[in-house]
């Protein structure tokens, strides 16, 4: 059992937690992640290391309220424990080498991002990050982007928080303007990074994005979380779990994907966004 | 006393009704049916029944005591060569091992062996109160790495010498492919649970949610104070056929589809795994796995079930037992047939369509068997133009697994040959010292009676290592 040491709501659908499990917390790294079961009839889920505490032995977590075991585990109160929490899973985000990064998140995708911008920040890489939510309650860790990153912009769908447009806006301009980055970190909906893919690969401009399929053991064993890259033209199957979760972002099948994350539609009681309202805003 | 040709057959529940429950298909012997079972072996003095059991149990001496009455003296007996006979007597090939020796089966059926080694056992769970004792601690710490047979055996055999073991497991859950794997209806959960059970009254320490490699490494292990390892990490790595179509929505590997409805009991209605509820579903494949997760897909509702194999019958290497109580619940076999391509729906006039990329056939050509090869297998050819689709909505694959290579990427200097597997010598030692592996991990996809028997070889050279050094 794992205890719940902290937890703190970031906006409506969005909590934080710190759980204590110091052999995970010794071992973590931004762009990695734990599979938990918050009970024992609980189902497995993914959630990524949003940061970690290496002598407090606790690893933290921030997850949006999509569906059951989400809620679920929102409802556990501080204090309370979780069943089961394992990890780290999956490779750590490469940054060696990385001066000058570009990081993009979309949504809940900023939780995943954070860690990342956080930890390029500390080792003296030039940070850009936009950041995008569909409006101003959903936003969640500006302050901490901020303290993170040289460049800030934010963005909102409907223009009720930072500038009204999607994220590949200013990404776009950047680009356009010349700037080049050592690596742009696309974070977010599927069909976010497939647009931010569209919007760099004009440019030549390397970029990672995080993929989040559908997973269970998390070790390479059930095959669920895998997905189709190209690589020298040809279609190799990857395992997100085990091979990612960041893949080079010019590789990735994400029409295949996307299609794939609308496995268990039906199932959810609550069918997430098939696509981010944030990029109905075509960009081309 | 004339010789009984058949064996007694086993109480089973009725085909129709137990295609749609997940209770064990098999009952057991009754006393009066192991006694007649085992009156009908010849106890012969050179016993080839043992040569055919991967490790060597006394069949005629445990049979014998059965025929006299003295049950828990027939337990005795099996125990001292298997620490897991209530697993074993149920899921053992043995009509390709013990049973395939038998001189009763040269002429008859041969003496339904393991049926009488899951009587001794359960018949000894069932009356046994004494507890384990825990044995005076010789204070050395031993660590495995996997609670599937192989780990647990290990774990168990040095707990008895003394040993403080720890098991790591990966997984919420001990008991390896016993738990996520092997379904309900062929191996109760609660039999598995007994033997962690037992092995947790031994002394020796389950730590789930570990995953060496990940969580901890095998040179952490030997940093904290654990002076020997143990590998018996399975083979769990899915393999794909590699022919369009296998990413659709509506595809499982079988282990996906098993450890869905297994470990994450997804066949409870209160459960809150998905699983997708199939209408007509083909199970790629003719082993065990396959059979499992055929006869699973039914009893979660499927109206009808293929299994697409691409030898004939008599190359099917699931157990007989299961391949006829398969045929008995009406799985339709589709032998000499081999899947080129996974067809699935496609809405051009509406991209956001749903059902868009769910399976909704699967194109089979026709095979035939060729000459043999060096090996005297017969291997298929398919026929020219015999493609042919069968409709279906759920595809699982079950064509094999292999060795996961995450714990030899973390672990310097140990050697895996070309499949994959850890390299060992005949005391399950790798190529690195201190470190030992056994079961699938070693082997790729194998039994449960040879992922034990491995475990308990390493104990003992274990023991050996440690004591000298
Ligand atoms: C590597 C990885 C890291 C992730 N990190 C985060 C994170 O830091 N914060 C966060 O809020 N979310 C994260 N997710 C997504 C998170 O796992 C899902 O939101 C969660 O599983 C939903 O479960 P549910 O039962 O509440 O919702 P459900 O009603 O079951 O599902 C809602 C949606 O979540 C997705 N989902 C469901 N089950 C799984 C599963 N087992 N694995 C992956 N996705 C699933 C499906 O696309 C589904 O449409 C991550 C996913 C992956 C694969
Ligand atoms: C569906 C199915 C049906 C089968 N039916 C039969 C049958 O009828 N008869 C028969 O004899 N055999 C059968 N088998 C085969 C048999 O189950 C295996 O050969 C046997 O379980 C192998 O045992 P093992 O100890 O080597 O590994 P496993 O049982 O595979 O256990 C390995 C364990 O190690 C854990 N692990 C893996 N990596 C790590 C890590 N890095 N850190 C920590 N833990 C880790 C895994 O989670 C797992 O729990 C079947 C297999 C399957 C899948
Ligand atoms: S362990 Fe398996 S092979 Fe050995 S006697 Fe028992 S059933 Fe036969
Ligand atoms: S070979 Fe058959 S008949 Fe002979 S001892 Fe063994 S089980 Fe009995
Ligand atoms: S989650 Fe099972 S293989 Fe990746």
């Amino acid at each position: 059992m794992y205890k719940i040491v902290t937890r703190r709501e970031l906006n409506p659908t969005v909590t934080f937690m710190s759980v204590e499990a110091p052999l995970v917390a010794k071992k973590a790294r931004p762009g990695q992640f734990i599979i938990l079961r918050v009970d024992e009839d609980g189902e497995r889920i993914p959630l990524t290391v949003a940061g970690y505490d290496r002598e407090r032995g606790t690893v933290d977590i921030i997850f949006q309220i999509v569906g059951a075991t989400t809620m679920k585990l929102n409802a556990k109160k501080q204090g309370e424990y979780i069943q089961d929490f394992v990890g780290p899973l999956g490779n750590a985000t490469e940054v060696e080498g990385v001066k000058k990064a570009c990081i993009v998140g979309g949504g809940v995708g900023c939780a995943i991002a954070y860690p990342v911008a956080k930890e390029l920040h500390d080792l003296g890489c030039e940070v850009t990050s936009i950041i995008g939510f569909r409006s101003k309650d959903l936003v969640i860790l500006e302050e901490e982007f901020g303290a993170a990153s040289d460049r800030l912009y934010r963005m909102s769908d409907d223009g009720s928080w930072g500038e009204k447009g999607v994220v590949t806006a200013p990404l776009k301009a950047l680009l356009d303007a010349g700037e080049k980055f050592d690596v742009v970190i696309a974070i977010g909906p599927v069909i976010m990074m497939k647009f931010v893919t569209e919007t760099t690969r004009p440019f030549g401009q390397k970029t990672v994005v995080s993929m989040n399929p559908i997973m269970i053991d998390g070790t390479g064993m059930c095959g669920g979380c895998r997905l189709t890259v190209n690589e020298n033209g040809k279609k190799i199957t990857k395992f997100a779990c085990v091979d990612g979760p960041d893949f080079d972002a010019f590789t990735v099948d994400f029409d295949e994907a996307m299609m794939r994350g609308r496995m268990y539609a039906d199932f959810e009681a609550h069918a997430r966004e098939e696509e981010c309202n944030l990029l109905k805003a075509e960009v081309k | 006393m004339p010789i009984v040709p058949k064996k007694n057959p086993m109480p089973t529940q009725d085909p129709k009704v137990r295609a749609h429950n997940f209770n064990e298909v098999a009952s057991g012997y009754t006393p009066e049916l192991a006694v007649a079972e085992a009156s009908r072996c010849l106890n012969c003095k050179n016993k080839p029944c043992v040569s055919g059991c991967p490790v060597n149990i006394d069949i005629p001496r445990f049979i014998m005591k059965i025929k006299e009455g003295d049950f828990e003296g027939a337990y005795s007996v099996i125990s001292e060569y298997s620490s897991l006979p209530a697993v074993c007597g149920r899921v053992c090939p043995q009509e390709t091992q013990c049973e395939a020796k038998c001189t009763l089966g040269i002429k008859f059926e041969p003496v339904g062996i393991g049926r009488l080694e899951r009587f001794a056992a359960d018949t000894h769970n069932e009356n046994s109160t004494e507890k384990p004792v825990r044995p005076a601690a010789n204070g050395h710490k031993v660590a495995v790495v996997g609670s599937g047979p192989s780990g647990l055996t290990c774990a168990g055999d040095l707990a008895k010498r003394g040993y403080a073991v720890t098991v790591f497991e990966a997984l919420h859950t001990a008991g390896g492919v016993l738990v996520y794997g092997i379904p309900e209806f062929r191996l109760p959960k609660t039999i598995v649970a007994r033997e962690v059970e037992t092995l947790k009254q031994l002394g020796v320490d389950i730590e789930t949610n570990v995953v060496v490699g990940k969580t901890l490494t095998v040179d952490e292990l030997f940093e904290s104070g654990f002076e020997a390892v143990f590998i018996g990490s399975g083979a769990g790595l899915p393999n794909f056929m590699n022919i369009p179509g296998e990413s659709l929505k509506g595809v499982y590997s079988a282990n996906e589809f098993l450890t869905r409805s297994n470990l994450m009991k997804a066949y409870r209605d209160h459960s809150d795994t998905p699983i997708m509820k199939s209408g007509k579903v083909a199970v790629v494949g003719g082993g065990n796995v396959a059979m499992d997760a055929a006869r699973t897909a039914l009893r979660l509702g499927a109206e009808h079930v293929y299994i697409v194999y691409r030898r004939s019958m008599t190359e099917l290497p699931a157990r007989k037992e299961e391949v006829e109580h398969a045929e008995e619940e009406g799985i339709d076999f589709r032998l000499l047939c081999n899947p080129v391509e996974i067809l699935g729906y496609d809405n051009p006039d509406d991209k956001r369509d749903p059902k868009n990329g769910s399976v909704v056939g699967i194109k089979c050509i026709r095979m035939e068997l060729g000459e043999p090869d060096e090996n005297g297998r017969r291997s298929p050819v398919p026929v020219p133009s015999s493609e042919f689709v069968l409709d279906v909505d759920t595809v699982v694959m079950s064509i094999g697994t292999s060795p996961n290579p995450l714990i030899k990427s973390t672990v310097r200097g140990l050697e895996v040959n070309r499949k994959g597997g850890i390299i060992v010598n005949e005391d399950g030692l790798t190529s690195r010292e201190g470190i030992y592996a056994g079961g699938d991990a070693v082997t790729g996809a194998s039994t449960v009676i040879s992922a034990m028997g491995a475990g308990k070889i390493a104990a003992k050279a274990i023991d050996e290592y440690i004591m000298k050094k």
